[in-house]
């Protein structure tokens, strides 16, 4: 099964732990379902038909007491060893933010980059510091045997080194709402020379992995406006429609110049949609919520001015 | 149902005979045997409910049925099963039924210590109860959390999560009285001669769960009034937005929910160590043994919940004390296994269905067991939290455990409770489903979890459809022996033969009485001369 190879060091040590473990599971039942079976039909009351009473062993119980705990003790030694391993980044790892919000998956690197797939050079550290801007997330890429719970008001870390070129799934693992199982996105493993083509290559550098990404995430197509792309780079897509279909937030569709009913401190009020508007509403949603629709739902924006600037002109134009 | 049992003796606890009749009798009973049916009625109802409920969510897994369950009603509907079947089923769970109806028999005593606060507790019980149900529909909708209610999804989602929080506290009060009307019942009431190492161990396992009930409920009871106020009032407990702390929320919730746990499952273990010698006709393989890996468990169990959140985040410490200390927690448990399983070496088997479910138990609850060690060890903890592993590994334990070990508990004492007894061929007949059923569909749940399948899914990717559907097809299978096993039962109580006092050759105190038992359970309180288990030497 292409999909749940081991693509990560994580995953080998994960699995050596497993398949050890899985061995003395498996050998344990079946002594414990044979013994039972045997009994069952040896010591039947037509073959014997007299009891004998038996009270107990002490050397047995201290048998089966002590070579359980040596076994058990064994599986938390290896367990606990092999996720020292994992759970300690190497020094000259590359650290990306992981931002998970309801209900979407965004990376930043280290030079400002963002992107909502992931992409990870092949045999390189690579560092994830997990945030959330809402709920409980949890960031789990099964190939990687890799899972670490993005918490608000935390920043959460874990690690890999990507073994394999492919695009391989991530999940969300917490409960966080209505769309929770479609808190989905991938991650991108490439040669270091085509990640670095693009990580050094200015705003316009293709995407890596293309080829990788055909049956993932659609990348964003060449001539989409830039403002489009910081709506679905930040997840405000997830909330919000362009084309005037009701979602979770109001529409941005004919929002401009709209005279629009929002709560100010409580105190009702209509007013006129423009620029300063729009930012504020963008940066501090909190301080002006539209009639019927939840105060504390939208996040605030994480946007650079430029950005907001670039957001803003692209939802002037949607008449 | 009179259960005459000799024409001089007293009538049956079935037959009313104060002022009330009918209805009104049973709802004002204070009568432990009278109690435990109410209980055992309630909460067969909400099985049944819940099992309908998991029922529909599998068939939501095959995705023709997405036009019908949206995703909001999908995730309303596994909280809604979760919260039944842990809440409202497996906490009362054997102690609420068994518990009350046989701790008394056992160590020889009238009733319990306090007979109205019995019943008390069952009000509260119905109590919460209703307003469980009532969440579902008031409010803004069903709960959507889970039944783990993690903050701040469940301070901020609009559904109707303080009702439902609320009937948990609720419940709690319920438990917490069970508890102590039982801890009290075994130190002031046992029979003259029924020494502490005399007692059945049916009586050590609800001991021990006693005392978890007590100590542990009250932590989940002021967690969930906090849910309530910061939904209200947002007093910022849980909320990061506030200055709150998530995962305080996450560490009061498994301190109480993870000793619940064995809340669930000492007493199956007990009722399992009742039947095993009354079917091999020998004494139990180390009595002490079982009896102190009870209270090992019970004390243990109490220190391991932080092994549900090796994934938040917590101190590397943290997380290799409590990897620790889970794999210390096995041992017990392991014990108990090894022992039922000596039990039955040279014993003389007369096999029935009390029997054959009760080696289901063992093997089922097994496999539960493994597959926790599996989660326990870190390394491979980040790969299976919060997968369908997790999902498959808590049926096993609590349905293949503690569902299993109440059905074998209830085939054995169906008899007495009744005084009817069940056709033993169709019960065969439908443990055969059942228990293929069980394993397509709860093995298939740990291999898709193995393969990547988080949990709590509406939609899953299409790499996992196939043993999604392998899945589905076992819940079939499942729901048809379940439906059986409880259509069998039902019919023997109105249609059964009559069944003799001691159907079984049980040794326990509660074989010595008719079925089912008078009012006042014994004539005359016995006095205790032995242990529990002590078989004649000669054949019988
Ligand atoms: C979790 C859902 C969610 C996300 C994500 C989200 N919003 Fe919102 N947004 C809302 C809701 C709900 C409202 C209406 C309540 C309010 O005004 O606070 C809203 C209101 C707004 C408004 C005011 C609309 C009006 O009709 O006046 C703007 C502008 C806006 N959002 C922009 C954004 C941008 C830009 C992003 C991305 C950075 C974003 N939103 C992300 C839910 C969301
Ligand atoms: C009768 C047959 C049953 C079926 C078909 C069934 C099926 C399911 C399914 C499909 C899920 C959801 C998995 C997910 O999407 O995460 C689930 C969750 C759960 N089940 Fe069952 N189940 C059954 C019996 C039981 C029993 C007997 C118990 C307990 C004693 C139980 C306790 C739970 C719990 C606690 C959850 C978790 C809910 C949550 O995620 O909040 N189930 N079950």
């Amino acid at each position: 099964m292409e999909w749940m190879k081991q693509a990560a060091i994580s995953a080998q040590k994960s699995d050596a732990v497993f398949f050890y473990v899985f061995g003395l599971s498996v050998a344990f039942l079946l002594f414990i379902t044979a013994l039972m079976i045997y009994f069952v039909i040896r010591y039947d009351k037509k073959r014997h038909p007299v009891a004998s009473q038996i009270e107990g062993h002490v050397g047995l119980e201290i048998v089966w007491t002590v070579i359980p705990l040596i076994l058990f003790l064994s599986i938390f030694y290896y367990g606990w060893t092999n996720y020292e391993y994992m759970s300690q980044a190497p020094r000259e790892s590359m650290v990306v933010k992981v931002m998970a919000r309801q209900w979407s998956w965004s990376f930043e690197y280290p030079n400002g980059k963002q992107s909502k797939v992931l992409f990870a050079p092949l045999e390189k550290p690579m560092k994830l510091e997990v945030r959330s801007a809402d709920m409980v997330h949890g960031f789990y890429v099964p190939s990687f045997r890799l899972k670490i719970d993005a918490v608000p008001a935390r920043a959460n870390t874990t690690w890999f080194q990507a073994t394999r070129l492919g695009a391989y799934d991530i999940e969300c693992t917490v409960i966080c709402g209505v769309d929770h199982s479609l808190m989905l996105s991938k991650v991108v493993v490439v040669p270091e020379d085509e990640f670095k083509a693009w990580y050094f290559g200015g705003e316009n550098a293709p995407e890596p992995g293309k080829s990788l990404t055909a049956a993932g995430t659609p990348a964003a197509p060449p001539d989409e406006p830039k403002g489009l792309a910081l709506l679905k780079a930040n997840g405000c897509l997830e909330c919000h429609s362009v084309d005037g279909k009701p979602m979770v937030g109001p529409t941005f569709k004919g929002l401009f110049g709209k005279s629009e009913q929002i709560k100010v401190a409580g105190v009702d009020q209509t007013v006129t949609v423009d620029e300063a508007y729009l930012r504020r509403a963008i940066l501090n949603p909190e301080s002006q919520v539209v009639r019927g629709y939840p105060a504390d739902t939208m996040p605030a924006a994480e946007l650079k001015p430029d950005e907001l600037s670039q957001v803003v002109t692209y939802l002037k134009t949607l008449k | 149902m009179s259960g005459t049992h000799a024409s001089t003796a007293p009538p049956s606890y079935l037959v009313d005979t104060g002022t009330r009749k009918g209805l009104m009798a049973w709802l004002t009973t204070t009568d432990h045997k009278r109690i435990g049916v109410l209980y055992l009625g309630a909460m067969v109802t909400f099985f049944m409910v819940a099992m309908g409920v998991g029922f529909v969510m599998r068939l939501v897994q095959l995705t023709t049925f997405q036009k019908l369950i949206s995703a909001q009603t999908y995730n309303a509907l596994f909280t809604v099963h979760g919260v039944i079947m842990i809440f409202l089923f497996v906490i009362p769970g054997l102690p609420a039924v068994f518990g009350n109806f046989f701790l008394p028999i056992l160590i020889g005593a009238k009733d319990v210590a306090f007979p109205r606060l019995n019943l008390t507790s069952w009000y509260f019980f119905m109590a919460g109860a209703i307003l469980a149900v009532l969440s579902l529909f008031t409010g803004g909708g069903a709960p959507d959390t889970g039944w783990s209610f993690y903050a701040p999804f469940s301070l901020k989602t609009g559904t109707n999560v303080s009702l439902a929080v609320f009937a948990a506290f609720v419940l709690g009060f319920s438990s917490m009285l069970t508890g102590i009307n039982f801890i009290t019942t075994i130190h002031r009431l046992r029979a003259p001669g029924m020494k502490w190492f005399r007692m059945p161990l049916f009586c050590w396992a609800v001991y021990s769960t006693a005392w978890i009930q007590l100590l542990a409920t009250p932590i989940i009871a002021i967690t969930l009034v906090l849910v309530i106020l910061e939904r209200f009032f947002g007093i910022g407990i849980f909320d990061p937005a506030k200055g709150g702390d998530p995962l305080l929320y996450q560490h009061l919730f498994w301190i109480y929910s993870h000793p619940a746990v064995y809340i669930m499952i000492l007493p199956a273990m007990g009722a399992i160590t009742e039947i095993i010698p009354t079917f091999a006709k020998r004494t139990i393989f180390g009595y002490k043994a079982i009896a102190f890996s009870s209270i090992a468990i019970a004390a243990v169990g109490s220190l391991v919940w932080a092994h549900h959140m090796f994934t938040s985040g917590m101190s590397n410490v943290a997380q290799i004390v409590f990897s620790l200390l889970t794999m210390i927690v096995a041992v017990p448990s392991a014990i108990k296994v090894f022992n039922w399983v000596g039990t039955l070496y040279k014993g003389s088997i007369d096999f029935q269905p009390p029997l054959l479910f009760t080696l289901t138990f063992i093997f089922l609850f097994c496999i539960g067991g493994l597959t926790g060690v599996m989660q326990g060890a870190l390394a491979v903890n980040v790969h299976l939290h919060d997968t369908y592993f997790i999902v498959g590994h808590f049926h096993y334990v609590m349905f293949g455990g503690t569902v299993m070990g109440f059905f074998a508990a209830l085939l054995y004492w169906f008899p007495k409770m009744f005084g009817k007894m069940y056709s033993k061929k169709a019960i065969y007949a439908s443990w055969f489903p059942m228990f293929v059923g069980f394993n397509m569909l709860y093995f298939g749940m740990l291999i898709l979890g193995m393969l990547g399948m988080p949990r709590r899914y509406y939609v899953h990717l299409p790499q996992y459809h196939t043993l999604h559907v392998v899945a589905t097809v076992g819940s079939w299978f499942l729901v048809l022996g379940l439906l059986g096993f409880f259509a069998t039962l039902l019919y023997a109580i109105f249609k059964g033969e009559k069944a003799e006092d001691n159907p079984w050759g049980g040794l326990t105190l509660e074989w010595t009485i008719p079925s089912p038992p008078p009012v006042e359970n014994f004539d005359e309180i016995p006095t205790i001369t032995a242990g529990p288990y002590v078989f004649p030497q000669e054949a019988q």
